[in-house]
This record gives C-alpha cells, sequence and structure tokens, in this order.
C-alpha cells in the first residue's frame, strides 16, 4: 500500500498527485513514468512523473481527470493508501548537453517537462520552454519552470497570457526570438506532440516526444503500447516512451487510442486538447 | 521392457474419465472445467499402476516425482502419505496435475500406454493435491537453521517460486521482487480460471510466504533497483523473470484497432478481471467474430476465453494440421467441444481494416505439410494462389513470446543465448555473471510450468552450494 501524501486539484481538472513510493523515488529519472491502480479492483494506469524528493521518498505526477479511474484518483485526501505505485517503467528522457533545447509543455505535461528542463539544465544546456494551454487559468507551475530555463514562452487560446494563439504560433515566436533549438521535446496530449512534430519536420529541428499510449502492465507484456516508428513495430513502455516524432505513424497511433474510448480504458490522458486543432 | 510383464494383474487398459462440466454449461462461465476425481474413482485409476520395478515414468518427470510410489499410497488410502512423497520433489503440484502436458512427458512414458491408456499420472497427482487443500492444516516441512545468507529473486512465477521454496527449507533468508500487483506469474495473468483456479495459485504462493519468503510487489527489477544494486545487499540472485515479450507476426495491418496480442487479451481477462466489467475497472471488447493466430496452449486459452465472453463465433486459425498442435492434448478437446473452430493449415499474411483503423477481415493462405524442419515437424508450405479472405473483428496473436529485454538492457556481464534468453549452465543455472543465477522462461522462452520449477530446483541446488562454501 502506497500513502497518498497530497492530492489537490491545481488547475480545472489536472490534480497534483503525490504519493510515498521510496523505491519510485530514489531510482525515477525524467521522461519515465509509473503505473497506479486507485483500488482494489481498479484498472492499472500509466501516470507520467512530473517531479520527486529522493530524501522523503514521495513521487508528484500531474493528471487529467476524465474518465472512472481518474475520478477515483481525484477522490483521494492525504493520509488514504492505493493498492498500485508501481515503477520507475520506461526508458528515461536521453540528457546530455545539446546546445539549445526547446521543451513543449501542454496538459499533464507541462508538469512532466519540468524534471526535464532541470536536468537539461543542469547538463548545461540552454533551455527554453514553450506552454501551450486554452487560457491562462489552466497554467500551473511557471515558477518552477521559470527557475529551470533560460526563458519562457506562452500562448493561450483566449489571449488571457502571454500570445493569443497556440502551438502553431511557435516557430514564429522562436524566430523573433533569435532562437533556433537544436532539439525539441514535447510533453502532453497527442495532438500537442503529433502538431509540434508536424510543425518542426519542415524545419529540421530534431523533435523528440514523449508518447502516451494505452497500456496495461507497463513492463513489455501486454502489447497493448505498441506504436509503428519508422516503419517498425515498438512498444512504448520498453522502447519508449521517448521516440523521433518525425518517425511516428500518428495516424495509426491516434486510431489506436481511441481504440477503448466508449468503455473508458483510457480516461487519462484523452484530454479535451482535441477540439483546439 | 520385457521384463516389465505383467504377470499378476490383468491389463486394465481404460483410464478412468474426470468429470467435467458440461459443455453447453461451461461456455457460460469461467470455473474450472475439469472437476477432479472423486476418491472412489481416483483409487480405481491408481490401482491400474502395475508399479513397474523399473519405472519408466519417473524418468518423463521434469522434477522426477517418484510416481508409482506416490501412486501406492493412493490405493493403499494414505492420501497425507502420497502428498508428501509428490512434495519431496514438486512444491506445486495442484498445478503441475492441471497444466503439464503430461501426454509429453510421464504418461508417455507409462508402459500400459503401449498397450492401451497410460495411468492418469496428472490427474492423480491433481487429486492429492485437491485432497491436502481440502484437509485443515497444510504440513510444513522441517526447517533447516537459519543460515543468515540472503537471496533476492526476480519474478514471482513458478521458477521464481520453486526457488524460494526451496532455499527457504534449507535455511536461506528469500526476498522475491515481482513486477505485477499479484503473484504467480503466467499461472495468474495467462492461464485462464476455467483451467486453473487463481485461488489454488495464491494457496501456493501463500504457502512459501508461511515458509518465510518476503515479497516486494510492483517492484521492476531493471528500473526500481538494478541486478547490479541488489547483488549489493544480497549474497546470490535468481533471474525467473519468464518470457513475457509478445511476438507479432511482422504482416501488415497488426497495429490495427482490435488485434491483441494473447497476453493482453488473457491479462485482461485474468489478471484485471475484465469478464467482470463494470464490477472491476478493466474492459475487454466483445466481439462477434474472433480469429485466434497460433496452436499452443495460448492459443486455446485464448480461444476458449472468447468463446466465454460470448463471441458469436471463434476461429483457431494454425498453420500445421492437427497432430502438430503443440497445446495440451486434453485442452484441444475441450476447446473442440466448446465449439471453437479450427482452420488448420492456414497461414493469415495480411491484416484488413475498415476506414476507422479497426480489423475487419484477414487474408490467408492455404498450406501443406513438407519435409520435416529443426523441430522434427513437418514444414508447412504455402499453396500457390490459394489466398483467401477470412472475416473477423477481432485478431488474437498467439504465437509465442520472448524474454523481456528489461533485465539484460540494465545488467552487464548477462550474456543471452541464441533465443534472445539468459545463457545458463544446464547443469548448474548459473549465467554469466557472478552470483546471479536464471531458469524458467526467461533461458526457455516460453517453454514449460514443469520445466521452469526444474530449472528452479537446479538453481536452488546450486545456490545452496554457493552459498554453503561447498564449490
Ligand atoms: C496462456 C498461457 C497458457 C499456458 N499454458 C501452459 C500449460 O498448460 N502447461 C504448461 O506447462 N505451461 C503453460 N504455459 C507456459 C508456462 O506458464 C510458463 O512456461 C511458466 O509460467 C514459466 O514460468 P517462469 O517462472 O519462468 O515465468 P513466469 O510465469 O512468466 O513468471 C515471471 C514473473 O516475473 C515477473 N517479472 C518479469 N520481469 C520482471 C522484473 N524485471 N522485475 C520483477 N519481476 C519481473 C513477471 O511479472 C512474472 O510474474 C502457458 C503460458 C501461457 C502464457
Ligand atoms: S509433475 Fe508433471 S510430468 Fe511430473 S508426474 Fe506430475 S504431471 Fe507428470
Amino acid at each position: 500500500m502506497y500513502e497518498v501524501i497530497e492530492r489537490r486539484m491545481i488547475v480545472p481538472n489536472l490534480h497534483e498527485f503525490t504519493v510515498r513510493a521510496p523505491a519510485v523515488a530514489r531510482s525515477v529519472k525524467p521522461g519515465q513514468f509509473v503505473i497506479v491502480r486507485p483500488e482494489e479492483n481498479g484498472e492499472r494506469i500509466p501516470l507520467s512523473v512530473a517531479d520527486w524528493d529522493r530524501e522523503a521518498g514521495t513521487v508528484t505526477s500531474i493528471f487529467m481527470q476524465v474518465g472512472a479511474s481518474t475520478a477515483k484518483l481525484a477522490r483521494l485526501k492525504p493520509g488514504q493508501t492505493i493498492p498500485t505505485y508501481a515503477g520507475p517503467l520506461g526508458r528515461k528522457t536521453d540528457i546530455e548537453n545539446f546546445g539549445t533545447v526547446l521543451l513543449v509543455g501542454g496538459c499533464y505535461g507541462i508538469g512532466s517537462i519540468y524534471p526535464v528542463a532541470r536536468a537539461l539544465k543542469e547538463a548545461g544546456n540552454k533551455v527554453y520552454t514553450f506552454l501551450e494551454a486554452r487560457g491562462s487559468f489552466l497554467l500551473y507551475w511557471e515558477d518552477k519552470l521559470a527557475a529551470a530555463s533560460d526563458g519562457m514562452f506562452i500562448a493561450t487560446r483566449d489571449g488571457t497570457k502571454g500570445r493569443k494563439g497556440h502551438i502553431a504560433d511557435m516557430p514564429a515566436m522562436l524566430s523573433a526570438a533569435g532562437i533556433t533549438p537544436d532539439r525539441v521535446i514535447v510533453n502532453g496530449c497527442t495532438f500537442l506532440l503529433m502538431r509540434t512534430s508536424e510543425l518542426t519536420r519542415p524545419l529540421g529541428w530534431k523533435t523528440v516526444v514523449n508518447m502516451n499510449p494505452i497500456m496495461i502492465d507497463g513492463t513489455g507484456m501486454c502489447g497493448v503500447c505498441r506504436v509503428s516508428v519508422g516503419g517498425k513495430m515498438k512498444f512504448a513502455c520498453v522502447d519508449g516512451p521517448d521516440f523521433d516524432g518525425h518517425e511516428i505513424d500518428w495516424a495509426e497511433f491516434l486510431a489506436r487510442r481511441k481504440s477503448y474510448g466508449p468503455e473508458e480504458v483510457d480516461p487519462l490522458r484523452r484530454s479535451s486538447c482535441a477540439s483546439h486543432f | 521392457m520385457a521384463d516389465e510383464k505383467p504377470t499378476k494383474k490383468t491389463l486394465d487398459i481404460k483410464r478412468r474419465p474426470m468429470p467435467k462440466q458440461d459443455h453447453h454449461e461451461r461456455i457460460k462461465n469461467f470455473e474450472e472445467v475439469a472437476l477432479g476425481y472423486p476418491v472412489p474413482t481416483a483409487r480405481e485409476e491408481a490401482s491400474r499402476c502395475l508399479d513397474c520395478k523399473t519405472a519408466l515414468c519417473n524418468k518423463g518427470c521434469p522434477v522426477g516425482i517418484d510416481i508409482p510410489g506416490f501412486i501406492k499410497r493412493i490405493v493403499e488410502g494414505d492420501f497425507a502419505a502420497g502428498i508428501r512423497k509428490i512434495k519431496e520433489t514438486n512444491a506445486l503440484p495442484a498445478i503441475c496435475g492441471r497444466v503439464c502436458p503430461q501426454e509429453e512427458q510421464c504418461e508417455k512414458m507409462c508402459v500400459l500406454g503401449k498397450k492401451g491408456e497410460p495411468v492418469s499420472i496428472g490427474r492423480l497427482e491433481r487429486f492429492l493435491a485437491d485432497w491436502e487443500a481440502g484437509q485443515d492444516k497444510i504440513e510444513i516441512p522441517v526447517m533447516a537453521p537459519k543460515t543468515g545468507k540472503k537471496v533476492a529473486i526476480v519474478g514471482a512465477g513458478p521458477a521464481g517460486v520453486t526457488v524460494a521454496n526451496d532455499l527457504l527449507i534449507l535455511g536461506h533468508d528469500v526476498t522475491i521482487y515481482e513486477a505485477l500487483h499479484e503473484c504467480g506469474g503466467v499461472l495468474i495473468y495467462g492461464i485462464p480460471e476455467f483451467r486453473l483456479p487463481k485461488s489454488i495459485v495464491k494457496r501456493e504462493v501463500d504457502y512459501v510466504r508461511r515458509l518465510g519468503a518476503k515479497i516486494e510487489m510492483d517492484f521492476i527489477v531493471g528500473t526500481t533497483r538494478t541486478v547490479d544494486e541488489l547483488l549489493e545487499e544480497f549474497d546470490a540472485l535468481f533471474v525467473g523473470a519468464g518470457a513475457g515479450l509478445p511476438w507479432f507476426m511482422e504482416i501488415p495491418g497488426e497495429n490495427l484497432n482490435g488485434v491483441y496480442s494473447a497476453n493482453e487479451y488473457l491479462t485482461r481477462v485474468n489478471l484485471m478481471k475484465g469478464y467482470r466489467f463494470p464490477e472491476y475497472d478493466t474492459p475487454v471488447k466483445q466481439p462477434a467474430r474472433v480469429a485466434v493466430v497460433g496452436g499452443g496452449n495460448v492459443a486455446m486459452d485464448s480461444a476458449r476465453t472468447a468463446v466465454r465472453l460470448g463471441a458469436d463465433e471463434v476461429h483457431l486459425v494454425y498453420r500445421r494440421s492437427r497432430t502438430e498442435l503443440p497445446a495440451r492434448l486434453e485442452e484441444v478437446e475441450n476447446a473442440e467441444e466448446e465449439g471453437v473452430i479450427f482452420d488448420l493449415l492456414t497461414l493469415p499474411v495480411r491484416l484488413i481494416g475498415d476506414e476507422n483503423g479497426w480489423i475487419k477481415e484477414m487474408e490467408c493462405l492455404e498450406m501443406e505439410l513438407g519435409e520435416p524442419d529443426d523441430s522434427g515437424r513437418r514444414r508447412p508450405v504455402p499453396v500457390k494462389g490459394s489466398n483467401f479472405l477470412m472475416p473477423a473483428d477481432a485478431v488474437v496473436i498467439a504465437i509465442g513470446n520472448s524474454p523481456n529485454p528489461l533485465i539484460p538492457m540494465t545488467t552487464p556481464g548477462l550474456e543471452l543465448n541464441k533465443k534472445g534468453g539468459l545463457m545458463t549452465s544446464p547443469e548448474t543455472a548459473r549465467t554469466s555473471k557472478a552470483r546471479v543465477w536464471a531458469g524458467g522462461d526467461v533461458v526457455r522462452g516460453a517453454a514449460t510450468v514443469i520445466s521452469a520449477m526444474g530449472d528452479g530446483r537446479i538453481a536452488a541446488a546450486s545456490i545452496h552450494k554457493y552459498l554453503t562454501g561447498q564449490e
């Protein structure tokens, strides 16, 4: 059993969720995820890791409440316990000194991009962060991200913060600031991953996307999370979750994510983002 | 064999059938199909045994159970002595009696099989194990004094549980690390309830817990902690991580919706209890026409699961003929009774989807059998121009699994064998890395419960020798 340390809604529908899991906290790295089961009869759902405290033995994720399982998570109170919190899973995001790196975050990915920013900064990169949201009311962790970045860009659909616009405006905003990234790393909903990849392909900017397919076990056993990358079948849980965004078969991936839609196996990161494009 | 002439007894060449749930009924539930022998039938069946002087059946058992020894106890009605006899070499008899491919092992060697039907060794083994479970107390063996040595075991499948059992009895400290939220490996997430009730697996795992095993769940060796980190804390480590990585056919269309690995299909149903959705949260699709590709136990289990989930038509598509089906014979017969349609000598070459990316039909080729291949089975060869379309709104791929790369990927010094499994010495189960042993499917690729246990037994003996300075 794993104790819930904190569970609060930080912006509408997004919850910050901290659990005591010393074994995970001790070894987790940027870009990895955990598998969580909210209660004994619950399903196993993946959550990207957004922060941790190795000494306190705690791990933090940001999740969006969409379906049955996340609704159960959203009802948890500090002091309560959950039966499964397994991880860390997946390969870590590649961290080295690439030069200039642009981090793109949206939705739960604003949280999970944070440890990536921190590690890249420590590795000596110039780190820029681009956040996208419907409105300023959906932004969070800006201070944490600002502290880990050399510069921040924000686009909101309603113009309540930063530029009125969305991810499509990213290249223009960067070029106005005279920035050409050596690498782009994207965390967030499928549409953000896909749209960013489409935008950066003609620019020749290497783009790494942190994929979020449906999973059951998270260790390579079920094969639910298969993704076509460069024409080859890959398992996001053991070969990823980071992949080259220019090599992914996005049409197939979108179809696969929707496959359990009606039964809600995949409530977690199926976000409202789709309506934005 | 000539010296085995059964002189005193007239040969009783017919085995006693085991009662089963009627197939009209059982396709509507997930309860166990085979019901086990009642006491009188068990004693009758046991009496068929000739108690051969040089019993060949023993040699057919990968863990070397004294088969005539335990059967004699059944004839005498001393069931406690019978189960004790089995447990000298097999810690999981309730499981083996149900899932061993007996017709390839012990029963294949039985001399009665030459004239008629072999003794039902598996059913008798199961009978004793079930009899014991029905008693109030389960005997705990005599434990050696504590040695103070610590052993880590990766994976709570049959291989890991066997090593734990043996080392605990020898007085060593054992911690099992398991990635999933339940113990038992394939016995829990793969083999369905109707063939191996989960309560039996739980009972066997509880037994090693009672012997003193510590079990850490949700712990993925390789990422939660690496093998090298564990070796700092433990004197020895056993890898029994199984062969969990599903194979696909590498044909077009496998990523269409409605195409599942057998692991996914069975895990949703078994581990996550998808058949009890919405009481349990994990859903399973209920398509009308399911095609399962493969011919082993995994394929039979998937097909029979599809029947129980209410599919109108379930096809089992296999590229060789019925004789080559690698599944246990009993399960092939059960599947046939339950209405699974066998499309033999058939090879899928392409999966075709509808406009929404869902599987719609499968293009297949007819096959014929050619010369025997490396496995000794006749090689299937396609019949030119025999392509045809088979409609299906779900396809379950059950063509095999290989060992998960996670541990080798994160452990320097572990060499691999040709199958992508860990390389070990067959006599000791030692890997190429100091203080690390391995066995079961992680070494052999997808194999059997009993071979995993056999490996575990060898590894435990070798680990014990090492820990006590005998080598
Ligand atoms: C559907 C199906 C039906 C079958 N039917 C039969 C049958 O009728 N008869 C028969 O003899 N055999 C059958 N088999 C095969 C048999 O189940 C296996 O050969 C046997 O279970 C192998 O045992 P094992 O201990 O090596 O591995 P497993 O049973 O696979 O157990 C491995 C365990 O290790 C855990 N693990 C993996 N990686 C890690 C890690 N990194 N850290 C921690 N834990 C980890 C896994 O979660 C799992 O619990 C069947 C298999 C399947 C899939
Ligand atoms: S363990 Fe398996 S092979 Fe050995 S006697 Fe029992 S059924 Fe036969």
